[in-house]
């Protein structure tokens, strides 16, 4: 302790107020600027609404995994529970487009389920939450894959991709319910007194339980609302995009990330939803600018991992 | 800062990176120069064997003389998976299925799913042959190289049959293959070259590198778009087979070359979302090239688009099966290398694919149209 204050205390105090803002503004600051210098034409307000659109699954994935993360866990199920909601909805709508608000319902029904059994088995038979949704991951991917015989079956209709795919006024839908979910995210976290119990059973779970916080149920509660940014990432997605049998792949891991780079601390207490929500665009607009620079895939995944790392690790000197 | 250092660097490792890969990328040159002169001139051939029954076709007069293995009675048919992770090959899985009911000389039909991975598929082809139950193997290895080994320990005991990809020796009785990748990769590139005018923009979307059926595909067209003066190649990218990453690849193109003038595809699984990135944007759908996936058939035809779409037929799995039980009954079986046709819809042959009833993801050459369980085995519905 003594050596960082020695050394804090020696930087000018205008910098010590820089340094209390979360570095994933700086960051994506400079790769906005970054796109902007390499094609003018990102200013404009068209490709800006593209990348916030396609950016919007994730935005609301990294928000819900927040909220595992500050309770202490992961949540490695969400990728396979969107593939199997797209699969599941596009089985049951096939293009029939009455059912499409049922469906949606259904979709945050069944990640509602899937989070409280995640939560239910790390609370209660003490599986780690990394295992614990590892094996929810295989059987919802083994799950989906095995009710729609191993390839995609069925189509969406118009009605149900329009959230993740239309416009009002040349605004897109899916950032509207990015923004709703946003805010309610951050009431929930930083308004309420779940959301202090949230950071306290991520701080120290003993000592939570010991001032009389129903731990069991927190945790819970986090997973079920990870589960349900699934849902609703799932319907943006499929409405981007369309069915795939692979279309939730790696999610998981780029919701870490995004919630990484936002600030959040992977062993729970700490990390706030306006950063992981700029952490979750700082990596769309970072695969953007490394696409215009030409780099192929295989560099741009060197490049992500080597900017993530750079990032947790300034954030923990930070500390 | 820390950061400030790691950033310094950073141009640094990507260039030595990219020298790697670039390295790698000559290493693995695909292209056979005279494989693909053969395959050019067996597109425009005409198979023998009926016109209706494509899987049952020849495009070449070469057979083997299997007599030795002929078995009285019915036989039982091994059949080595690389796995099921793809809608071709849940397709032609299905249609296999459907085949073996055909046949009353199959006494029994065993199989054993590769999962993807060499080792797996190795190590199934290794017990499949301890059991001495098998009298015919089918493999559709997951791997060229790594699988040549496991065949060919095979051949020594009994007739094997090889199809959808292939292997670095021929011992196998027949090695069953549509004309083939570069075949399918020129035609696609011819087709765009003569819609397109002086000066026109080309993007190329490719699923992933390094895979044969797919490599060959790509250097045929690769070779025709460098030729061609009037055209200019503005990129070519990997989608992974990824409908959100094909739609977001081609809107960025479109921010950054204001103007795509047609879209080549070494597949067409993410053909439909690319052509939503226009659709999107109010841009007008350029020249497409796609596969005979059942959305891309029908956004063809709602759109009325200007398109084409080679095919790899999945009525293989059909000859495979039949292949099998022509070496049980000893008759002669076209080999070493069993080419089939290979046909390419365009828009005078849309309307005759294309098919409302079925899934997305259902494959039009399935050849299963008459087989008893059409429509609903393949996810379809009368």
């Amino acid at each position: 302790m003594s050596i960082i204050s020695t050394k804090s205390g020696t930087l000018p105090k205008r910098f010590l107020r820089l340094r209390a803002i979360e570095p994933i503004y700086f960051i994506l600051i400079a790769i906005v600027a970054a796109m902007v210098l390499s094609n003018p034409i990102y200013l404009d307000y068209g490709p800006m609404m593209q990348l916030l659109r396609r950016s919007s699954p994730l935005m609301v994935l990294a928000v819900g995994q927040l909220f595992v993360i500050v309770s202490g866990g992961f949540d490695l199920a969400v990728g396979s529970l969107i593939t199997f909601l797209i699969l599941i909805c596009a089985l049951l709508l096939n293009g029939n487009p009455e059912l499409a608000y049922f469906a949606i319902a259904l979709c945050v029904l069944v990640g509602l389920m899937s989070g409280a059994v995640n939560g239910l088995i790390v609370s209660f038979w003490k599986v780690p939450s990394i295992i614990a949704t590892l094996g929810m991951l295989l059987i919802l991917r083994g799950g989906g894959l095995y009710m729609s015989g191993g390839s995609a079956r069925g189509n969406l209709p118009d009605t149900f991709r329009a959230l993740g795919r239309d416009s009002v006024f040349g605004f897109p839908v899916s950032l509207i319910v990015v923004i709703v979910f946003g805010a309610v995210a951050w009431l929930i976290l930083h308004r309420t007194s779940f959301g202090r119990q949230l950071y306290m059973v991520g701080s120290n779970p003993r000592a939570a339980t010991l001032s009389g916080v129903n731990v069991a149920g927190i945790r819970i509660a986090a997973f079920m609302f990870s589960g349900l940014s699934a849902a609703i990432a799932a319907t943006l997605l499929s409405g981007f995009s369309g069915v795939s049998t692979s279309a939730g792949d790696g999610y998981e891991l780029q919701a870490i990330s995004a919630a990484v780079l936002g600030g959040a601390v992977l062993l729970g207490g700490r990390g706030s939803v306006f950063p992981v929500i700029a952490g979750a665009l700082a990596l769309h607009a970072l695969f953007t600018l490394l696409n215009i620079w030409g780099f192929p895939k295989p560099m741009r995944d060197v490049v992500q991992g080597l900017i993530i790392i750079c990032a947790v690790a300034y954030s923990a000197r930070r500390k | 800062m820390s950061l400030k250092r790691t950033f310094k660097c950073l141009p640094v490792a990507a260039f030595a990176v990219s020298m790697a890969m670039s390295a790698l990328a000559e290493d693995a040159d695909f292209f056979d120069q005279a494989e693909h002169d053969r395959q050019i001139a067996m597109l425009g051939a005409t198979p023998i064997g009926d016109p209706a029954k494509p899987w049952l076709q020849s495009m070449t007069d070469n057979f083997r003389d299997t007599s030795k293995y002929k078995k009285n009675g019915a036989g039982t048919i091994c059949f080595s998976n690389a796995g099921i992770f793809n809608p071709w090959q849940v397709v032609g899985y299905k249609t296999m299925r459907e085949e073996i009911k055909l046949h009353s000389n199959i006494k029994e039909f065993i199989v054993t799913d590769g999962e993807g991975k060499d080792d797996k598929q190795i190590a199934d082809i290794d017990d499949l042959l301890a059991s001495k139950k098998c009298d015919v193997l089918l493999v559709t290895p997951n791997t060229t190289a790594a699988l040549t080994p496991a065949v060919e320990r095979a051949c020594a005991q009994l007739p094997v049959i090889v199809f959808s990809r292939g292997v670095a020796t021929e011992c196998p009785v027949t090695f069953i293959t549509p004309v083939g990748g570069y075949a399918f990769g020129a035609q696609a590139a011819r087709f765009i070259i003569d819609a397109l005018p002086e000066g026109g923009n080309v993007l190329a979307l490719r699923i992933a590198p390094g895979v044969d059926v797919l490599e060959t595909r790509w250097s045929a067209a690769e070779r025709i778009f460098a030729a061609e003066p009037k055209i200019k190649l503005i990129g070519s990218e990997f989608t992974n087979d990824d409908r959100a990453i094909a739609k977001s690849i081609v809107e960025d193109y479109l921010q950054r070359f204001n103007k795509i003038d047609a879209v080549w595809m070494d597949a067409g699984a993410t053909s439909v979302a690319a052509i939503e990135a226009f659709e999107d944007l109010g841009v007008d759908i350029p020249v497409f090239t796609g596969e005979d996936q059942q959305d891309f058939l029908a956004k063809w035809k709602e759109k009325n688009m200007t398109a084409i779409a080679p095919t790899y037929p999945t009525f293989q799995w059909r000859t495979a099966i039949i292949a099998a039980t022509q070496i049980l009954r000893g008759e002669k079986v076209p080999g070493p290398i069993w080419y089939l046709p290979q046909p390419t819809i365009t828009a005078d042959t849309l309307s005759k694919y294309t098919q409302a009833t079925m899934p997305p993801q259902h494959y039009a050459l399935c050849g299963c149209e008459g087989m008893a369980g059409y429509p609903e085995v393949w996810g379809g519905w009368k």
